[in-house]
């Protein structure tokens, strides 16, 4: 069945179900899933503000509406697992792990910052927390994160790679040589596109010939999924899968996330090439924050008041984390010299 | 002493270190080549066989034949080395590394210093360059300086089989992506290996130039295959009353400006022999370097010997009007430096 020798049947790919599997959550869990999507929220917005303010220079790419996508896939995970992603990297490093401060520390260029001020928005690293960038040039992560799979797999493990990339990263020619790859030598890599509709300012209608990006593994016979990004039990219930189809050594696995972003590619992009409606309409009925907030509330185990106090204890730490970003000095000179050979 | 040749050199080389460390993995394509494939005891070990005998010896787990891809292949290289493995990755001929640039320069080059240092990079990426047996524009260039013009990597150019042993050594043991260029024109090339009493290859450190041979009247700076090319040309220089000392910087980056000053500062001249970019190449480099830095002790202007600004022809007439060679080196240094 599984045979590398021709001939052999491509596994096949399985469309979004109408009613999408959807992981049974506790509460504390679904606390936890919002807690964290609204740290990333809040987060973003502080960013976008002192982006603003020219507090942060150069690019910062926010992750405003995308926020089920990193919190449900990193809930799947356990330790010595390992994550990649691209240049849209603040939320991935929070959930993995990182501090606000040093994460907003860095995109200030500060020495408080995770790089010490060095890398900026684009460059993040947390390997101790099996986070391994921040990548700056769409698609070369995804080489890279094949390359933790192999990793893991060398080294006797069940641990998981997880490679982010974008649909733009997705016509990128070194995702498909990374998907050869990942399947001939079955590397424990879970590849999730990211789907948010726009590759910068161009939408996937119009830069895709194959619009389904799940689809995109059949050739290599990878299996895929699509998944409703703005849903974070979605996410979760699709990771469960993928993880335990690369914890028993069948191979990577392909999640396509449907999701979207509400501010632009960039802070510099204005955002033409889409209508106010459509961000909009989103917005209201898509939100992955408000689903479970609506979520929480059904079940009743917290009040509006409940959720309120969280969203002040979140505020208060990302206004904590500004004011550290703020106050951090800049890095000494002598950092220009440093790290760049042992 | 036994001698032994450039390739055999490497062979062993990188037998002795898997042989001692398995974080050590090899990957590129061919490499074992054959090997592995069912009632098949065929082994290409690369198409100049360095890797030979490996996948024999340590399975096709840890020698990888990969698919024609560098981009992701030095990409996966990448990604275990960030992890602690040290991938030995083999990129056929340099002139590929157009296909896997941005991994090599954006990537490779970059993760530590983003990183502030909690990511190293055990990385050695393999390759062959140089021009001299016909293989034509895409198969024969030699793009040190190139990889050497990005901070982050540490590019290595050995000259002999002693030398390729011993910075090979070093490299796989250094935990910064370092750049290894075969000259393919040397692979043939014999002398002794040097080996401590117990009989292991003894490391050479990266950075630190050798002096092949000492002289009062002219520098000449050559590596790689241009070494022997200096060599020879010293030899008919010196009937001609010019002695000459020459410098091979073995580590193009980083560059050992002190014994490259030390030299000049004895000889007072300088004749850069280079097979790299007549144009802001290494050859470019080294004249520039000195003459900031040690522009007191030029008794003339530093002279640099480059192929011509063209791209390396195929017929072998042309080939062999590209390339330096001693003669040129001869007459060159005569019509620049005679008293």
């Amino acid at each position: 069945m599984t045979s590398k020798k021709s001939g052999g049947k491509a596994q096949p790919s399985r469309r979004r179900n109408s009613k999408p599997a959807l992981y049974d959550a506790t509460d504390a869990e679904l606390k936890e899933f919002y807690e964290q999507m609204l740290l990333i929220r809040r987060f973003e917005e502080k960013s976008g503000q002192m982006y603003g303010m020219g507090l942060i220079g150069g690019f910062c790419h926010l992750y405003i509406g995308q926020e089920a996508v990193a919190v449900g896939v990193q809930s799947a995970l356990k330790d010595g697992d390992k994550v990649i992603t691209s240049y849209r990297a603040h939320g991935h490093m929070l959930v993995a792990g990182s501090t606000a401060k040093s994460v907003l520390a860095e995109l200030t260029g500060r020495i408080g910052g995770c790089s010490k001020g060095k890398g900026g928005s684009m460059h993040m690293f947390d390997p101790k927390n099996g986070f391994y960038g921040g990548h700056g040039i769409v698609g070369a992560q995804v080489s890279l994160g094949t390359g933790l799979g192999f990793a893991n797999k060398y080294r006797k493990t069940d641990n998981v790679s997880v490679t982010y990339f974008g649909d733009g990263a997705a016509n990128q020619g070194q995702v498909y040589e990374s998907f050869n790859m990942a399947e001939l030598w079955k590397l424990p890599v879970i590849f999730i596109i990211e789907n948010n509709q726009y590759a910068m300012g161009t939408s996937v209608l119009r830069s895709s010939s194959e619009v389904e990006l799940y689809k995109r593994g059949e050739s290599f016979k990878i299996p895929g999924e699509q998944v409703d990004g703005m849903n974070v039990l979605a996410v979760r219930a699709a990771m469960d899968k993928a993880v335990e189809h690369c914890r028993s050594g069948k191979g990577p696995y392909i999640l396509e996330m449907k999701t979207y972003r509400y501010r632009g590619h960039s802070m510099s992009d204005p955002a033409k090439y889409r209508t106010k409606e459509e961000v909009q309409k989103m917005k209201s009925e898509r939100d992955c924050i408000d689903q479970i907030k609506e979520l929480i509330l059904d079940r009743g185990f917290m009040s509006e008041d409940d959720l309120k106090a969280i969203d002040k204890a979140v505020k208060a730490e990302v206004a904590e984390a500004a004011t550290f970003a703020q106050e951090s000095p800049e890095p000494p000179m002598s950092e220009l010299y440093t790290d760049v050979l042992a | 002493m036994t001698a032994i040749s450039f390739g055999d050199a490497l062979n062993r080389t990188l037998h002795d270190c898997m042989a001692a460390d398995d974080s050590i993995i090899i990957a590129g394509e061919d490499i074992a080549g054959g090997a592995g494939i069912e009632d098949s005891d065929v082994e290409l070990g690369g198409v100049f066989g360095v890797t030979r005998g490996l996948a024999a010896r340590f399975g096709t787990g840890r020698v990888l034949d990969t698919p024609i891809t560098e981009s992701a292949f030095v990409g996966m290289g990448l990604g275990a080395a960030a992890t602690g493995l040290r991938p030995v990755i083999e990129v056929m001929f340099c002139d590929f590394f157009g296909v896997c640039f941005d991994q090599l320069i954006n990537q490779a080059a970059k993760m530590r210093f983003l990183s502030n240092d909690r990511i190293q990079l055990p990385l050695v990426i393999r390759t062959t360059m140089g021009a001299g047996d016909g293989s034509g524009a895409m198969h024969s260039q030699s793009l040190h300086a190139l990889v050497a013009s990005v901070p982050g990597l540490r590019v290595v150019c050995p000259a002999t089989p002693a030398d390729a042993a011993g910075l090979l050594k070093t490299s796989i043991a250094s935990p910064d992506p370092v750049i290894f260029m075969e000259h393919k024109g040397l692979y043939g090339l014999t002398g002794p290996l040097r080996e401590d009493e117990d009989g292991h290859i003894v490391p050479i450190p990266l950075g630190k130039g050798r002096y092949v041979r000492r002289g009062t009247d002219l520098t000449l700076v050559a590596t790689g295959a241009m070494v022997q090319e200096a060599e020879k040309a010293a030899d008919i220089l010196a009937v001609r009353g010019m002695r000459c000392e020459i410098i091979d910087p073995r580590t193009i980056s980083p560059l050992d400006m002190e014994i490259l000053i030390e030299s000049v500062a004895g000889t007072g001249r300088l004749l850069v022999v280079d097979e790299g970019a007549a144009f802001a190449g290494f050859a470019d480099a080294v004249v520039s370097k000195i003459s900031q830095k040690a522009f007191a002790f030029l008794k003339s202007a530093p002279v640099s010997l480059t192929p011509p600004h063209t791209p390396v022809p195929y017929g072998r007439a042309l080939e062999a009007a590209y390339l330096p060679s001693h003669e040129k080196i001869v007459e060159c240094a005569l019509r620049h430096f005679s008293k």
